[in-house]
């Protein structure tokens, strides 16, 4: 961790791989202990690789890193479940409006894709057009819009998963 | 997104100039308090007898207390902001303030005649205590949460509440320069209502802009 801190970029990759590998198996327990399917664990794999980065300079310097980094990693496992148990509680009279509308349309078509993106906000509508249809390069993307890579990173996987949850009210 | 590719995109950032917290932080507090105290001078100003006051122990008693809650919740908000973190002996050091005004309440209890409790408890400036303490928490609770979003707390809530109590000390450091109720049964009334205001504000302040 020092190390990489320091800018070691190699010796950084090689502990964020250590990481994501002990999340994993973090994620997984935990979910099965709670009965949730195991779905969104590369979610929160991810999620904690990000905060790890993000907020790396909240580690304290001390000896052992692994307190700091389960710490982030049970925060984003209680995130997810608790996201999850929402969803699943959901009453689906409320959205048996919204749940109807889309009825015969085609869900293949480009032009349900872009409706899709339409309910985007501006700026993650702009990164996931420019990545995912136009098939821009990120370093391309964050240049344009004068963002690091890393935001567009985390912009691109929330829009990404606003995108798949809209989908997934949308296709029942 | 493939977390192979994350991890070589996040390894691959340059590394930024080192956030250091603990800085940010009092830096923060620092300028809302500036900030507090510079409208405070402009508006009210401190009281007109503040030399002669500074020599009787109920008036420096007020500072005591005020700073008694200011130093332990500021460090301990700061703290909260490591995840991993462990208050440990740091939440005891919380209940000085209470100790201190207990301790006071109860001598002035004994050294005053009963007939006067309740104006001494009543005071004059009630009212401005109860607004004044919570309208100049704002510049320091809005500059704390602010810089706090560097943090990641695991209770963002919590720490959110110990930014406001530190406000509220500085808001009550510069409010009992001016206020003329020096006696402990006056402060232990209503400081403390004044600070649960601004507890209360920087728990919500925390869930919502604290949460990572």
């Amino acid at each position: 961790m020092r190390a990489a801190l320091a800018g070691d970029e190699a010796a950084y990759r090689r502990l964020l791989e250590e990481i994501g590998r002990s999340v994993r198996g973090m994620a997984r327990s935990a979910f099965a202990r709670a009965r949730v399917g195991d779905a969104d664990i590369e979610d929160v794999v991810q999620e904690t690789l990000l905060a790890i980065h993000l907020k790396r300079h909240t580690w304290d310097g001390g000896p052992r890193v692994a307190p700091w980094v389960n710490a982030i990693a049970r925060h984003k496992i209680i995130d997810a479940m608790r996201r999850r148990g929402v969803r699943r509680a959901e009453p689906i009279e409320d959205f048996e409006a919204t749940l109807a509308a889309p009825e015969g349309e085609d869900p293949h078509t480009r032009g349900d894709v872009e409706r899709l993106i339409r309910t985007l906000g501006p700026r993650q509508r702009d990164i996931v057009t420019s990545i995912s249809l136009e098939g821009q390069s990120i370093a391309a993307t964050a240049a344009r819009l004068s963002m690091s890579e890393v935001a567009v990173r985390v912009a691109l996987h929330r829009a990404l998963k606003a995108l798949a949850a809209a989908w997934r009210s949308a296709n029942p | 997104m493939k977390t192979a590719d994350l991890i070589k995109a996040l390894a691959a950032e340059p590394i930024p100039e080192p956030i250091r917290l603990g800085r940010r932080v009092a830096l923060s507090l620092a300028l809302g308090a500036a900030i507090s105290a510079a409208l405070f001078m402009a508006l009210l100003g401190p009281r007109h007898d503040i030399i002669a006051a500074a020599h009787t122990m109920r008036f420096d008693l007020k500072f005591i207390d005020t700073l008694a809650l200011l130093a332990p919740s500021a460090l301990l908000a700061l703290r909260l902001l490591r995840p991993d973190a462990e208050p440990g002996a740091l939440f005891a050091a919380l209940i000085a303030p209470f100790v201190l005004l207990g301790g006071a309440v109860i001598v002035e209890l004994i050294v005053t005649p009963a007939d006067l409790w309740m104006t001494r408890l009543m005071g004059t400036n009630a009212l401005h205590c109860l607004t004044l303490i919570p309208l100049m928490s704002i510049p320091p609770l809005a500059a704390l949460i602010y810089a706090m979003r560097a943090g990641a707390p695991a209770y963002p809530a919590l720490t959110g509440a110990l930014a406001g109590a530190a406000a509220a000390g500085v808001a009550a450091t510069i409010y009992a320069t001016n206020c003329t109720d020096d006696s402990p049964l006056f402060v232990a009334s209503w400081y403390p209502l004044a600070t649960l205001v601004v507890v209360v504000a920087g728990a919500l302040a925390g869930r919502k802009w604290l949460q990572w």
